[in-house]
């Protein structure tokens, strides 16, 4: 019973990463940029939801249920909006450069992003001081003890909330890209741009709704750890980005498909490493030591990740 | 080409910057103040960002208050007293750049700090070096004072002294009572960080001693590893859990262990006794425990006139759980520059001075009777155990280690 208890504390902790992974490898299928600043849009998604918790349903101290999909809302809007922001303002302008300068940009907008978080969250009216952890409202339904299913197994609900919002996000992004002209063009992008240009696709319009896109579910992602945790942290962002792009170069980057499978395997192997490696090489501290020695297997036997790239040829 | 006109531009902006550095003074800011009152400084070292800023940002205003009074009430005549605050963010690192920044200012003649036992292992060679009294309102690692050997105590610092007791006496104390409250079958956790590494050696050594059964022993360093580390625990029954760390790890897991249904209370050390660890464990942390130096400070009759003059210094953030032995390390170094400064011509020349009359301090604060041992330990081995009851924290027992 332990192993399937690990194994759905894998899932779940694994969801979360392929949340974030999709942004990483979506950014990366079409403009070969590894926005190391994701991690970011899901803390400000995180603090964008509390934030909307805090302007419509703190004064009454609502925590009724239909807060959540409001919070969903206002955190997915909040992060869309501050990706199109970076990309317009920040990567757009050096779309031409060498591949150095938007990857120090992007390191640049991530030490912005924390420490803007950090000292201005508290300056707006209402909020608290986001220099410590911030408490999330315990909102009904979504928190609280966990759920019996059965043979003495427990469930946590965040984990719940994780796993059924990967699997509405994945089937939005299958319906997104295979059967939309926006999630086509994305395609045809990022196997060739300027054939997709001359094909009158936009592509600056495509770019932008590829932010967009990564930016919504790292959104829910950053919803879902603070509901996981019971607090998020203007830091939070740093580590859970870092993993998740790991999940996506295992998975494959540059594929939607593969940042999934990347994710949930190395949710589950950091639960399964933890659990059951015995001795002095097992426990938590070292789980994170086992995620990334699969990792480097992986790639030396098959470089192309799990589910291996897209068709992307260019230098 | 458009480059030249960038390039002049540039050259004009830098030249202009170069003229303006050119105007600025180089000159060390004159005493303020009438002409014969010499400057001195306490500095305070502490993490006053990030996680643990709710207790540094309480140690830092409970010694601007102990300054502020001293100054008020012309303690030393002919001498004012300053803070000079740095931030450490609860880092090694960042605490030695800060420790050699006050080592460099001359009129630094005392410290009040740290609060992690971890980065006063980097700040205590520093300011040792530099002949700085360092008071500790917080440290609780034995090594601090007694260095690494228990069979063979050799003292550290001849400048290091602490007004809290250490992890071999809170430890033990906590060992004993979890023992006597019936939890006889405990799961271990720490944070591998000195402080929460130590006082979890302490617990686990003296509660094997009294025949206890340590079930389990984890390590979890963030929170990601909760999930797993609270499944592992789960299997071997714990009647209770002993958690070494600080409040931002120990309140989500306490929130994390209960709705996984391991439903026994948390028990830890000093750092988890905040406010703010109720707030991030939930509703559920009633019944958790924590230690913390010393007697309640609000219970205290010494303690209730620091209390009303913090509540009356109109301070943006309480006192958290080290105000009163902030305020008690501050009074102790004014108590020391009584003697010291009088005859010293700056605050330099008194540091050695400083360092020599701390050992003979002996005053009551607001935390109980200060003074230090041979090894810069407090005499004060008096430890409260507190619980969560309501949402708030309630002194459950005071006692002293024998």
């Amino acid at each position: 019973m332990q192993f399937v208890d690990q194994l759905l504390t894998g899932l779940s902790l694994g969801a979360l990463y392929a949340l974030i992974a999709v942004g990483y490898t979506v950014v990366y299928g079409i403009v070969q940029l590894i926005n190391f600043a994701h991690g970011e849009i899901f803390m400000i998604g995180g603090f964008g939801a509390m934030g909307t918790w805090l302007l419509i349903g703190s004064a009454t101290n609502n925590l009724s249920w239909w807060m959540m999909p409001l919070m969903l809302i206002g955190g997915i809007l909040v992060a869309v909006l501050t990706a199109v922001l970076m990309e317009r303002v920040a990567y757009r302008p050096l779309r031409n450069s060498p591949r150095l300068a938007p990857l120090i940009t992007a390191i640049g907008i991530s030490i912005f992003l924390q420490e803007f978080v950090r000292l201005f969250y508290g300056e707006i009216p209402g909020f608290p001081n986001a220099k410590s952890a911030v408490v999330m409202p315990s909102i009904e339904g979504f928190t609280g003890q966990a759920i019996d299913i059965g043979g003495g197994l427990l469930l946590q609900r965040s984990a719940i909330f994780t796993l059924v919002a990967l699997a509405v996000c994945w089937a939005f992004l299958w319906w997104f890209i295979g059967r939309t002209r926006l999630g086509r063009g994305m395609l045809a992008t990022s196997q060739d741009p300027d054939t997709a240009r001359l094909m009158g696709i936009d592509v600056d319009r495509i770019i932008m709704v590829a932010f967009a896109l990564g930016a919504a579910l790292a959104a829910v992602a950053g919803v879902a750890h603070g509901l996981r945790y019971g607090s998020i942290d203007f830091r939070m962002g740093f580590l859970a980005g870092l993993k998740a792009f790991t999940a996506a170069v295992l998975g494959g980057i540059g594929n939607v498909n593969g940042a999934v499978v990347g994710g949930l395997t190395l949710g589950v192997v950091e639960a399964m490493a933890s659990a059951y490696i015995p001795g002095q090489f097992g426990g938590s501290a070292w789980k994170d030591v086992w995620a990334f020695v699969i990792l480097i297997l992986v790639l030396v036997f098959r470089p192309q990740g799990l589910l291996g790239a897209k068709a992307v040829d260019r230098a | 080409m458009r480059n030249k006109k960038l390039l002049g531009g540039a050259a004009a902006l830098l030249s202009a910057s170069l003229l303006f550095s050119a105007c600025g003074s180089r000159t060390e800011p004159a005493a303020t103040g009438a002409a014969n009152v010499k400057i001195a400084k306490i500095g305070v070292i502490a993490p006053l960002s990030g996680d643990l800023s709710a207790l540094g940002l309480g140690i830092q205003n409970s010694v601007d208050l102990a300054i502020k009074q001293a100054n008020a009430s012309n303690a030393i005549p002919g001498w004012k007293l300053e803070l000079a605050a740095e931030d450490d963010q609860a880092t090694k690192d960042v605490g030695i750049n800060a420790a050699t920044k006050l080592a460099a200012d001359k009129d630094v003649v005392g410290v009040v700090g740290t609060l992690n036992s971890g980065v006063a292992d980097g700040v205590q060679p520093v300011l040792r070096d530099a002949k700085i009294t360092q008071v500790s309102p917080a440290n609780t690692a034995t090594r601090l004072t007694m260095g690494l050997d228990p069979a063979n105590k050799v003292r550290q610092a001849p400048n290091y002294f602490r007004v809290c007791t250490n992890d071999a006496v809170q430890g033990a104390f906590a060992a004993q009572y979890a023992f006597d409250a019936g939890f006889k079958k405990v799961a271990v956790v720490n944070d591998k960080k000195p402080y929460g590494a130590g006082l979890v050696f302490e617990f686990i050594k003296k509660f094997k001693a009294l025949g206890g059964d340590v079930v389990s022993e984890e390590t979890a360093v963030a929170k990601e590893d909760f999930a797993s580390v609270v499944s592992n625990i789960k299997p071997d029954g714990p009647q209770m859990v002993y958690y070494g760390t600080e409040y931002p790890l120990a309140g989500p897991f306490s929130l994390a262990m209960k709705t996984a249904g391991l439903k026994v209370p948390l028990m830890g050390g000093d750092g988890i006794f905040d406010p703010q660890f109720i707030k991030l464990a939930g509703t559920t942390s009633d019944g958790d425990i924590a230690t913390s130096v010393g007697a309640p400070v609000d219970k205290l009759p010494s303690a209730k006139a620091f209390v009303d003059a913090y509540n009356a210094g109109g301070y943006k953030d309480p006192y958290a759980a080290y105000g009163g032995y902030s305020y008690d390390a501050a009074n102790a170094i004014i108590n020391a520059l009584k003697i010291s400064l009088p005859s010293a011509t700056d605050a330099m020349s008194a540091r050695q001075a400083t360092v020599d009359a701390m050992s003979k301090v002996s005053f009551d604060g607001a935390t109980g009777k200060v003074s230090f041992d041979e090894f810069g330990d407090s005499t004060n081995r008096t430890i409260t155990v507190y619980a969560v009851e309501g949402g708030k924290w309630a002194d459950k027992k005071t006692g002293t280690l024998s």
